[in-house]
């Protein structure tokens, strides 16, 4: 089940970086891609709170960054 | 609980909306203060208050206050003050100032029972009860936190980017030093990016009352006794311990068209060292085929592994609509205490136009997790079995499954600046891994569901 999970999600990757060809936009393509809101970490201030309070009430950290230690919360 | 949680309202910061040509004084008053405290040649520029002078070089601000309430437990504020300089070749610097204070009561690790219950504060000095049926929680948790982190990142080479950053976080029982390294290539027209970093954190624990030794019995009595403070000393066998966490992060985004773009990373993370919650405790009780069949008869200390190896996998997308962004993730983390977790998280978007005067956006936000318990999760233990090498009865490390929903709501205000709310419930809903319930046990509730609320105010300059 987990072995499929993790196939599922690197199937993606193997494509992105097979198939770079059909990927992709041209510089003017990118209007957007470059608002604010279609950065990846589009509300920084939100996810650095968030992270800080998964962080210390459930087992799991990091992942989309660095989990890092930083506080005597778990 | 679950009605007031939905009744929930949340805010962010719209830089798109941001509009350069106005700045207000406090932007000028605090671009002239940080000149100033970082020593650089724009104070004298600054200084004279010439709006173009500040423009050229604009510092973007971002405040934000949140406040997070469990029901009965804890209530933390948390403010964040984020400056970012963007310099003419690229250079970007960004220091982050965060302050939070927490108070209230946490659970200590003891089962509930049909009788009241006593139990002595990590300190060692005096004794807090708990009324029959409830779960145990210790309320002298109080902490305040002050965290510092500056980040520099600049192109080294075409298409490589490098950042490199410090982190520094003092609480009163806990001090955190970190250092942190990236370097980025970007490919194929910038469509394509692999990133990989590095973080290294180096804490030390200096816990109040110290560390307890490992399955000793907490001392239960009167705590003026002459010899109380020689036995309470017994039970410990320090003042303080270190721990050292060492991250590993590979990533890859991929623009896949005009609409969307994905990113997967893979992280490995080290934690070394000591690795137990000093103040928590597990009910040793009656077994089976005793008269005081889930009576606690003692309460020891937990113990934890001195290690911990965690990986995860984590894959994200946003797509782009007519209008609305949809922002979507999903980790999969694992470690070596045989904990796994499902994470899910999701946002979307929708801009509402001018609808109410101002330029403005709604945005939904979903988030979803399970995870399973570590091997050595015991909600308790039983009297006159042989002691396992390690156990701890914290829930945050038991099978568990928790959701997250909220709203924000964001809007363009005077001057270009952006105000955000949010409000959002979250539920943490503990279940039981499959341990067999002694006698007065199968009477109590074990696993409490936790609600709390989380409201943040966000205002981005």
């Amino acid at each position: 089940m987990i072995k499929e999970m993790k196939l599922v999600l690197f199937i993606p990757l193997i494509i992105g970086v097979t198939g770079c060809a059909s990927l992709g936009v041209e510089p003017w393509e990118r209007d957007l891609l470059a608002k604010d809101e279609m950065s990846l970490n589009a509300a920084p201030v939100d996810s650095a709170l968030d992270d800080h309070i998964y962080f210390s009430k459930e087992a799991s950290s990091g992942g989309k960054g660095f989990g890092g230690g930083g506080c005597g919360c778990n | 609980m679950v009605a007031r949680g939905l009744a929930v309202v949340d805010v962010v910061v719209i830089n798109t909306m941001k509009n350069k040509t106005e700045k207000t004084n406090i932007k000028a008053a605090l671009t002239i203060a940080t000149a100033a405290l970082l020593g650089t040649s724009n104070f004298t520029k600054a200084e004279t208050t010439s709006i173009a002078n500040v423009e050229e070089n604009a510092w973007e601000f971002d405040s934000a206050f949140l406040f997070y309430s469990e029901a009965d437990r804890v209530s933390a504020g948390e403010a964040i003050f984020n400056a970012t300089k963007t310099f003419t070749d690229e250079e970007v610097l960004n220091l982050k100032l965060t302050v939070d204070a927490l108070t209230g009561a946490s659970a200590n690790g003891g089962v509930a029972q049909p009788n009241v219950q006593t139990f002595t504060r990590p300190s060692g000095s005096g004794q807090y009860t708990i009324a029959a049926g409830d779960t145990p929680l210790d309320d002298t948790f109080h902490d305040t936190r002050v965290q510092l982190n500056g980040q520099w990142t600049q192109p080294i080479a075409p298409n490589y980017t490098a950042s490199g950053g410090v982190h520094i976080s003092k609480e009163y029982d806990y001090l955190s030093l970190g250092v942190n390294g990236n370097l980025a290539f970007d490919f194929d027209r910038k469509n394509s990016t692999f990133s990989a970093g590095f973080s290294y954190f180096q804490d030390k624990f200096t816990p109040e009352g110290g560390i307890p030794k490992a399955f000793s019995s907490m001392l239960i009595g009167d705590s003026s006794l002459p010899n109380w403070d020689d036995e309470f000393a017994k039970t410990r066998i320090g003042s303080e311990d270190t721990k050292t966490t060492t991250d590993i992060l590979l990533g890859f985004t991929q623009v896949i068209n005009r609409r969307m773009i994905t990113q997967f990373n893979y992280s490995y993370s080290m934690v070394d060292g000591y690795l137990t919650d000093p103040f928590k405790i597990i009910s040793v009780v009656g077994g089976f085929n005793s008269i005081d069949a889930g009576v606690a008869q003692d309460y020891i200390y937990e113990s934890r592994p001195d290690s911990r190896i965690k990986q995860s996998i984590y894959a994200q997308s946003l797509y782009h609509f007519d209008k609305s962004v949809l922002d979507i993730s999903y980790r999969y983390m694992w470690d070596d205490w045989q904990i796994t977790s499902h994470t899910i998280d999701s946002r979307f978007r929708i801009p509402l136009g001018d609808a109410f005067g101002r330029e403005s956006y709604i945005q939904p936000h979903f988030r979803f997790y399970q995870q399973s318990a570590a091997e050595f999760y015991k909600p308790f233990l039983i009297d006159g079995a042989a002691l396992p090498t390690y156990a701890s009865a914290d829930y945050r490390i038991g099978e568990m499954t928790t959701f997250t929903v909220g709203l924000k709501y964001g809007l363009l205000v005077n001057n270009g600046h952006d105000l955000s709310f949010r409000l959002e419930y979250y539920r943490q809903t503990p279940t039981d891994a499959g341990f067999d319930e002694p006698g007065v046990l199968k009477g109590v509730d074990l696993y409490p569901t936790i609600d709390a609320i989380i409201a943040q105010v966000t205002y981005s300059f």
